[in-house]
Order: C-alpha cells, then sequence, then structure tokens
C-alpha cells in the first residue's frame, strides 16, 4: 500500500519537473523561467522525495532523502537568485 | 522484458545526452558558453558512471568534473574580459587534422571495447579482487586497490599532482582575491562551507566500506577553499605558506614513511601487514586527502599566495574578518 | 524486476526525455543566464535521476553521489556568477 502511494508521489514530482521544464523552454523572460525552474526543484524534488522514502521504508533512508531535498532547496534558491541579479547587472550595462 | 526495453531507452538517452553537450561545449565560439557547457557535461558524466554502477567514479565526477574544473576553466578566463571567445583557429586546417584524429582515437577506443567485450573467456579482474579483499584490510573493492594492491599508483599520482601545482606555484603571484562577498554569497558561503567539510570527513570515512576515498573527500575539501576564495578570502581558506608546504607533500610523505618503516620492518616496500592494513590505509588516505585539497586549492588559487616569495605589485585587496 | 521498479524505471525515462527537453534552453537561451538556469534544471534534475537510479539499481550509495552533486552545483553556481568588479 505505502508502495502504491509513494509511486504516486514520485508521478506527482515528476509532473511538476514536467512543468518546470515546459516553464523553462515556453516562458517569454530570463526571470519568469527562473520561477518556473524553482517550482521544479521545490516540489518536484520534494515529492519525488517524499515518494521514494515511503517505497524505500526505513527511517535513516527518510532522513537522508529529506536532507538532500532540504540541500538542493537552499542551494537553488541561492543559485537562482544570484543568476537573476548578475541578470540585471547585465541589463544595467 | 519491459525492463530491458527501458534501460535500452535510458542508455540511449545518456548516450546521446553526453554527445551532444559535448559537442556544445567545445563548438561555442563564447568561452563562458563553453564553461556552462562543460559543467552539463560533467554533471550528465556523474549520471553515466551511475548508471555503470560506478558510485566512486559518479562520486570523483561530481566533485571535479562539474564542480571543481568548471570554477578553475572560469578563473582563468577571469583576465578576458567581457567577451572571451575564440579566434579562427577553430576552423581550418588544424582544426580538420584535430577533428580527424579524435575520431580516430574514438573509433580505436570503440574496437578494443568491442574486442574486449567479445573475448570468449576472459580473466576477470574483478574475481581477482574478490578473492583477495579479506586480505586488503577494508571492504571496498575500490579503495582496496587504490590504497593496497596498486598503492605505488596511488603514491605516484600523488607525486603527479605535486609536480602539477609546482608548475603552478611557479607561473607567478596569485591572481588578486575577489571583492568581498555580499549578503547573499555570504549567506550561501556560512552553511555550504562546513557542510562541504563535513562530507569530506564522511566521504573519508566511507570509503574503507562504502564508495568514497581520499580523492573525492579531497575535492570537497577543495570544493570548501574554492567557496571561500569566491567569497573573498585571498588565501581560500588555507593556512600560512609553511603549513601549506607540509599538506602539499603530506599525501607522498605518508606514503613515503609507512613504506620505509615497513621496510626496516622487515617487509616490502608498502606491504602492509597482517591486521594493520585498514589502520595504515585510513592513515595514508587522510594524509593523502589533505595533499589533494591543498594542491587543488593552490591550483585554483592560480599562483604563489602571499608568503610564498617575490610578490608582484598587487592591487588592494579588501580583507574579510575572519570567519570561523 | 518488480512492477514499482519498473514503474520507477519509466519514470527515470520521463525524467531524461524531460532534462534533455529542458536543455534546449541552453542552446537556443539569448543570454548567458538562460544557458546557465537550463544546466541548473540539469542539476536538480540528475540529483532526482540519481535518487530514481538508487533505488532501481538497489544501491544506497548513489544518494550519496545525488548529496554531492547537490552541493557542486552549488559551488558551480556560485563561480559562474561572481563578477570581478561588482558584488553578487
Amino acid at each position: 500500500m505505502s508502495d502504491l502511494i509513494g509511486l504516486a508521489l514520485v508521478l506527482l514530482g515528476l509532473t511538476f519537473f514536467v512543468a518546470g521544464s515546459i516553464g523553462v523552454l515556453r516562458l517569454p523572460d530570463l526571470h519568469s523561467r527562473l520561477h518556473a525552474l524553482t517550482k521544479a526543484d521545490n516540489l518536484g524534488l520534494g515529492l519525488l522525495c517524499t515518494g521514494l522514502a515511503l517505497i524505500d521504508g526505513g527511517v535513516l533512508n527518510a532522513v537522508k532523502l529529506f536532507l538532500v531535498w532540504l540541500l538542493v532547496l537552499a542551494a537553488s534558491a541561492a543559485a537562482a537568485h544570484m543568476i537573476a541579479q548578475q541578470a540585471m547587472r547585465q541589463e544595467r550595462k | 522484458m519491459m525492463a530491458t526495453q527501458l534501460w535500452q531507452i535510458t542508455d540511449l538517452l545518456l548516450a546521446l545526452l553526453a554527445l551532444g553537450l559535448g559537442w556544445a561545449a567545445v563548438s561555442s565560439r563564447d568561452l563562458k558558453r563553453s564553461v556552462v557547457f562543460f559543467i552539463a557535461f560533467g554533471l550528465l558524466l556523474a549520471i553515466i558512471w551511475a548508471r555503470l554502477r560506478a558510485p566512486d567514479l559518479a562520486l570523483a565526477e561530481a566533485a571535479i568534473g562539474a564542480g571543481l574544473s568548471g570554477a578553475l576553466l572560469l578563473s582563468a578566463l577571469r583576465d578576458e574580459g567581457e567577451t572571451a571567445g575564440v579566434d579562427d583557429i577553430q576552423r581550418g586546417p588544424i582544426a580538420a587534422l584535430l577533428s580527424l584524429l579524435s575520431i580516430g582515437l574514438a573509433a580505436a577506443l570503440a574496437w578494443v571495447l568491442v574486442y574486449t567485450l567479445g573475448i570468449a573467456d576472459p580473466v576477470r579482474m574483478a574475481d581477482e579482487i574478490a578473492a583477495q579483499i579479506s586480505n586488503s584490510g577494508v571492504t571496498n573493492p575500490v579503495t582496496a586497490v587504490l590504497l593496497n594492491f596498486r598503492a605505488y599508483d596511488t603514491l605516484l599520482e600523488l607525486a603527479v599532482l605535486l609536480a602539477a601545482v609546482l608548475g603552478i606555484l611557479a607561473l607567478g603571484p596569485a591572481r588578486p582575491a575577489y571583492r568581498a562577498a555580499g549578503p547573499l554569497l555570504d549567506g550561501l558561503i556560512r552553511w555550504l562551507v562546513p557542510l562541504l567539510v563535513l562530507t569530506a570527513g564522511y566521504l573519508l570515512w566511507a570509503g574503507a566500506h562504502a564508495p568514497g576515498g581520499a580523492f573525492q573527500a579531497g575535492a570537497m575539501l577543495a570544493a570548501a577553499a574554492v567557496m571561500l576564495r569566491l567569497g573573498g578570502h585571498p588565501g581560500a581558506g588555507l593556512p600560512g605558506p609553511p603549513l601549506q608546504r607540509l599538506l602539499l607533500t603530506a599525501g607522498i610523505a605518508a606514503f613515503a614513511l609507512v613504506g620505509i618503516a615497513l621496510m626496516a620492518a622487515g617487509h616490502a616496500l608498502l606491504q602492509y601487514p597482517a591486521g594493520w592494513s585498514g589502520v595504515l590505509i585510513l592513515l595514508i588516505e587522510t594524509a593523502a586527502t589533505l595533499a589533494i585539497a591543498t594542491t587543488l586549492a593552490m591550483a585554483y588559487i592560480g599562483g604563489r599566495p602571499v608568503g610564498w616569495g617575490p610578490e608582484a605589485p598587487t592591487t588592494k585587496t579588501v580583507h574579510n574578518e575572519e570567519r570561523n | 524486476m518488480s512492477t514499482t521498479s519498473a514503474a520507477l524505471l519509466a519514470g527515470l525515462v520521463v525524467l531524461l526525455l524531460t532534462l534533455a527537453i529542458g536543455l534546449a534552453r541552453a542552446v537556443i537561451g539569448p543570454s548567458l543566464q538562460d544557458r546557465m538556469l537550463s544546466v541548473q534544471l540539469l542539476g536538480t534534475g540528475g540529483v532526482a535521476v540519481l535518487l530514481l537510479l538508487a533505488h532501481v539499481m538497489a544501491t544506497p550509495a548513489l544518494i550519496d553521489v545525488a548529496l554531492v552533486l547537490a552541493l557542486l552545483a552549488a559551488v558551480a553556481a556560485a563561480a559562474l556568477t561572481r563578477r570581478e568588479v561588482d558584488d553578487v
């Protein structure tokens, strides 16, 4: 049963990745693309990690997956911000 | 079977992506664009190693190929200015010759691979290693090979690294430091650097029984040094020159001291006595980690830091307060 | 292979296709920052791919690889966006 829920969560996470990719391709502006990118990072990876934690079972594994997600959250937020700032510097020149 | 087809599609996608990213990396006119594609290529390569059941290689590729190489290339582009591009040597007879040589090399490697896979009754190195692993002192076969069965190779690799960094140091004084980091980068550094150091320690310890080891741990520490340098530390968090010299040679020194001590005790060079292998391997790996980290960090700094030798007239650097 | 693993493998293929499509931005994207953000997508997607591989190939060490990849992607992003004259 937890397998099924886990799979459903993973699938849901993957749809966010798909949405993020499509957003990166189709949105008109760098800043809106960054927005789409971080949705994939946060929600997509989060749901994926939760799903995998449910499928695999085990507390240690779940903690590890949660930590990876937390790390990617913080890192991608900082990276997106820095990319946006650099773009604004280029626009100013 | 459904799974086989899915694996085949996965492998095909990975291969095509690798080719595409590699092509994009070498065919861009703008060098910064090439570096971006090169970093992407490194990320993909780490995934490919993982797919090929080589987690140790995946760790090393993720650390060195994706992160450190990209940072090194960017630091080399630092003096180029806004748009660094390649001139027309990219097209012409020399480029054509290089392309032909590359294709020839790729064809030769492909032939070797196909031939090797087709041998009827191969002698597999992995079987030999598996037979001897209980004698090696560790349970990770990669570490056993690197630090025990083929320890001479690792010793010489460390010597190669040292020679490379000596070459870099001989080039001249270090590049001027970056400006002090703004709040965003500073905030990133404050949690990223400790995490990198922690992960390095973890990989060093885990290398005995799980994927990891000295090279991966050293690369993580070097990444921490790169972050510090990007944040404005001129010395990338390294200690002063006397300690730097000690650290650069620590790996080779550990190997040499252990080897000589063993020879004095009646064994051959680097022939670990039974029961001591695990301890000696961990000792050598720790020293090697520090040496590799210092080597890569100094390679990133790109020249002699303050205190090594003749100073160049440097621009004013902004000094940060001591971070802890 | 169990059904769960097969389903995850199918998800992995979909994810790789998605990342490949997302990389089109790296080829097209007019500015350098567009290419950088496409590589960021590859980085996070790569973490996801590794986590899925860790389960499908029953190699828990790949979760460590995912961790290292996430850390180093942050370092790469910092190196790419660092500027000489201006602050980040």
